[in-house]
């Protein structure tokens, strides 16, 4: 029997810059089954002596699309998939891929909100996976994205996020930068902190479902606001990422 | 507060959802959204919301409520180890 996350190998398509730092990679894969908003791939490299390295990454784009996903991925230093991946694949390289993967961090539509969705920098990618199936289904969930950067030039998919706020479904989308603002922000400048989040949450209330996303210190602080604020901890879905993968 | 951020063992601190591929390996399915009951203190955490240690020679689970360790996995080319003395339980649907 087949398991059901085998290798697949998939074919490299467009490839992206969304910020300095971080790109999106298409990868065709026909045969592709399918994936819930919210999981995330391995994918594998194998050098020519036999040496082979995994990494996750999470899925960026919706289920609606077809026969492809996005992977949006960070350059991290001396990170040896994310460096490989930014310098030296290119349209039609093959890679290897299983997936999808994961049941707990994952979105549906059926499932409603309010939805809150917290990330910090490329923690953005699953719920933007999220966003954009939200949009692709018409639904009207009412729904706020705290999305924490350093840098205004490194907001991963800001005139995208800024295109769906504009929808007007009901999409809400807020930023904080946390090291430098440019002249005449009018955001947030600072790191998570429980006084925001209990600012972004009100208009939700404590039915929210809540997906935090970020690095594993972001996702503590929030994640300790939420149930400090009165969320039942099993509304509160988290996804840590650091610099090693599995 | 404590500053982890140059704490080299926080830094590889992740979540059960880091292990998800290689916990769907061994059981078939997805194991993140499985209930699994701490056996120190009885506290009831899906697998995808335990803390995860993957900086070792094999990945460990610890509870997010004690801390103490729940499962603890080592794959090697042979075999694959699974300690799970820590777990009172898992709950695999059959739905």
């Amino acid at each position: 029997m087949a398991s059901p996350i085998a290798w697949r190998i998939a074919t490299v398509g467009t490839i992206r810059d969304e910020t300095p730092t971080v790109r999106s990679f298409t990868l065709g894969l026909p045969d592709w089954p399918g994936h819930r908003p919210g999981q995330h791939v391995d994918l594998r490299l194998t050098a020519e002596d036999g040496y082979s390295v995994e990494r996750s990454y999470s899925i960026a784009s919706e289920p609606e699309r077809r026969g492809e996903i996005d992977l949006t991925v960070e350059r991290i230093e001396d990170g040896e998939v994310s460096a490989f991946l930014h310098d030296v694949v290119e349209p039609g390289d093959r890679l290897e891929v299983r997936g999808p993967i994961g049941g707990y961090f994952v979105w549906e539509a059926p499932l409603g909100g309010p939805l809150l969705l917290v990330a910090g920098g490329s923690g953005v990618v699953p719920l933007m996976a999220i966003l954009r199936h939200r949009r692709r289904t018409g639904s009207h969930v009412p729904t706020r994205l705290l999305s924490s950067s350093r840098h205004a030039e490194e907001i991963i998919y800001r005139d995208e996020l800024d295109a769906l706020a504009a929808a007007g479904d009901g999409l809400e989308v807020i930023h904080t930068l946390t090291r430098s603002q440019p002249t005449g922000w009018a955001g947030y400048a600072r790191r998570i902190d429980d006084r925001m989040l209990a600012e972004v949450l009100e208009p939700l209330g404590v039915s929210a479902r809540v997906y935090i996303c970020g690095p594993t210190a972001l996702v503590e602080v929030a994640a300790n606001a939420m149930v400090r604020l009165g969320l039942p901890p099993d509304r509160v879905r988290t996804e840590r990422f650091g610099p090693t993968g599995t | 507060m404590i500053d982890h951020s140059h704490d080299p063992s926080m830094e590889r601190e992740l979540d059960g959802n880091a292990l998800a591929g290689m916990l769907e390996t061994l059981f078939g399915s997805d194991m993140t959204a499985v209930p699994g009951r701490c056996a120190h203190c009885s506290t009831v955490n899906m697998v995808g919301a335990m803390r995860a240690y993957t900086g070792g020679p094999g990945a460990v689970l610890r509870c997010p409520a004690c801390d103490e360790v729940v499962l603890r996995l080592v794959v090697t080319a042979e075999a694959t180890y699974l300690d799970a003395r820590g777990a009172a339980y898992l709950r695999l649907s059959r739905r």
